[in-house]
């Protein structure tokens, strides 16, 4: 007979908790290992904080702070969305070569894989942002915000995080390939341009200001700068909450419910 | 649990869109044996295992595996099987080492009999060497013998293994054999699907062969053989001969010079050779043949192919 492996049956949740800590720790080795995604994640956002502050800094009137003052908090959601399409392939490459077959074969919580990326993905944005803060203060960047605000920053920013971070990974896992991932991904990455990140949206056209003030990329851009520059961040927190909240628990919800369930072909 | 069969499927169907990859599949394994799946190209062997080993739904059908019903109690199921796939399922950025103390971890056997196990089966597939550097870096063949490690991190009752030795250097075909002998010798029962007649031959206690979907034999290697077939004699003869060969005993021509004949027993054979040395035939060359599975394989495979047209 083969040797029975005598081992206490860990409680459902234990499971759920076990399996999300080894495949967390999974992908947080696959972020050491992978060259292109830390350049990714770190360079990017770096060089843009710079080329706002250095290049256009001086051409850029806000009608208010300095110009690093008003783009350091679009500097910031911009680093996180840079992660996703690293993410989203992350996901695909999975599906792709077979790994996930294994997973879904084993008596484990199936959606620990995905989590497993979640985390990664927010261990990379928040390495980001603090990064861009950093050197935001170095060359320029002069934040008002009392230690209120900044632990609200932070509640704000790590809900917007999250919930990128699993609009990334469904995109991975509806895409149907590692190429298609990374281009749906990259929609993540450029919307946000056009939003309040960059320019005040009082100096676009109508058209296009009316997308900027209702897309959901600005109020979290808003919040983040107007609670960094100790204003009243006024409407724009209940818009970020009323934008976010339902779309973390929307895409958390398909995405596991869509891999946990066997497929059809 | 019953004391049935450890893997039992009635009726399975699978259609992908118009292909209909599964008919109507019956299958009984025994307990402690190694069932042989064959088939060409696209019989629905994969998706027979698939099915087998809860990844995918069948449409129709019912199947048990070690007593839990498939579609009821998935979970139990998993704890009970290791399933190695076609394409190779391990992860390419970590080492051999990592791959396996993660699945171990994952099967919830506790961090030290994790790494505990993964040791113990680099070792066995002689992987020791290679232990931590990052898969990528590692030969097919080395890959394919991880993934079969993985699968065994549990040490499961019940093995799938899709092809498990395509793409393998003579020399690793023959130590993964092994290694499938001392599994079973262990208790584990395999099911096993293979291009390789001879790995079918030498592994499998029984065999089904599958085709278009369905089952078209089930047997043991031996029963196999004898129901396609009679033994043949291979009879060589002069080039000018061979027409005048084929319409005394029939037959079908090889090349030019050889014709192969069915013979039932010593007597038929007696029978043959007189009726050509009648018709002043010279046998220049007489050769009896056993039927292999290559003979099995081709008979049945292509009678349900016409059967289809
Ligand atoms: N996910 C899928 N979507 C559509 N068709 C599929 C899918 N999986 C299998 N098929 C089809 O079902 C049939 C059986 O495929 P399957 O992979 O089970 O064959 P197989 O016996 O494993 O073949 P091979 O020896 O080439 O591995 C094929 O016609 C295949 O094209
Ligand atoms: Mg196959």
């Amino acid at each position: 007979m083969t040797q029975a492996t005598a081992v206490k049956e860990p409680s459902p949740l234990a499971v759920v908790v076990g399996d999300c800590v080894e495949l967390s720790r999974r992908s947080l080795r696959h972020v050491t290992r992978n060259v292109d995604e830390i350049i990714q994640a770190f360079v990017v956002p770096v060089v843009l904080l710079l080329m706002f502050r250095f290049l256009f800094g001086g051409a850029i009137n806000t009608g208010g702070p300095s110009y690093v003052d008003y783009v350091i908090a679009g500097v910031i959601v911009l680093s996180v969305t840079f992660n996703s399409p690293a993410t989203a392939v992350a996901v695909a490459n999975d599906l792709q070569n077979g790994i996930v077959e294994r997973f879904k074969s084993m008596p484990m919580f199936g959606g620990a894989v995905l989590v497993g990326h979640v985390v990664a993905a927010v261990l990379r944005s928040l390495i980001a942002v603090v990064l861009v803060i950093g050197l935001g203060l170095v060359v320029g960047f002069r934040p008002t915000a009392g230690p209120v605000e900044w632990l609200a920053v932070l509640a704000v920013l790590l809900l917007f995080i999250v919930a990128v971070a699993w609009v990334a990974t469904l995109l991975g896992l509806v895409s149907g390939g590692v190429e298609a991932a990374g281009g749906y991904a990259t929609i993540l990455v450029f919307v946000p341009y056009a939003s309040s990140a960059l320019v005040p949206p009082e100096t676009m056209p109508t058209a296009l200001r009316l997308f900027v003030e209702y897309q959901p990329f600005t109020p979290v851009i808003d919040t983040t700068r107007a609670l960094l520059l100790g204003h009243p961040a006024g409407a724009s927190v209940w818009l970020a909450l009323a934008w976010w909240v339902p779309i973390l628990v929307l895409t958390m919800a398909y995405a596991v419910r869509r891999f946990d369930r066997r497929t059809n072909a | 649990m019953s004391g049935g069969y450890i893997i039992e499927a009635n009726g399975l169907r699978k259609t992908f869109g118009s292909v209909t990859a599964l008919e109507s599949v019956d299958l009984q394994v025994e307990r402690g044996t190694v069932l042989g799946l064959l088939g060409p190209n696209g019989a629905g062997k994969t998706t027979m295992v698939r099915i087998l080993s809860t990844l995918l739904k069948a449409d129709g059908g019912r199947a048990a595996i070690a007593g839990y019903d498939l579609d009821t109690q998935p979970r139990q199921v998993r704890k009970v099987i290791g399933l190695t796939g076609q394409e190779t399922s391990v992860d390419p950025l970590l080492t051999g080492r990592e791959n396996l103390v993660m699945m171990g971890r994952l099967f919830h056997l506790g961090a030290a009999v994790a790494e505990r196990r993964a040791a113990e089966l680099l070792e066995r597939f002689g992987l020791v060497e290679a232990a931590d550097r990052q898969v990528g870096t590692y030969s097919g063949g080395m890959r394919r013998r991880l993934d079969l490690a993985v699968s065994l991190v549990s040490s499961p009752q019940i093995l799938f293994l899709d092809e498990p030795t395509t793409g393998l250097d003579p020399t690793s075909r023959m130590a993964l054999w092994e290694m499938i002998e001392d599994l079973v010798s262990a208790g584990t029962t395999i099911l096993l699907t293979t291009q390789y007649l001879e790995e079918a031959d030498r592994l499998a206690g029984r065999i089904a062969v599958l085709n278009g979907g369905r089952i078209v034999a089930d047997g043991t290697p031996y029963e196999l053989k004898r129901q396609v077939g009679e033994e043949r004699a291979e009879l060589t003869v002069r080039a000018d001969d061979l027409t005048r060969t084929m319409a005394t005993v029939g037959g079908e021509s090889i090349d030019e010079r050889t014709v192969s004949v069915a013979v039932n027993g010593p007597d038929d054979v007696r029978g043959l050779l007189n009726r050509l040395a009648d018709a002043g035939v010279e046998v220049v060359r007489f050769a009896l043949h056993q039927p292999t599975l290559d003979d099995v394989f081709r008979t049945l495979t292509s009678k349900t192919t016409e059967g289809a047209k």
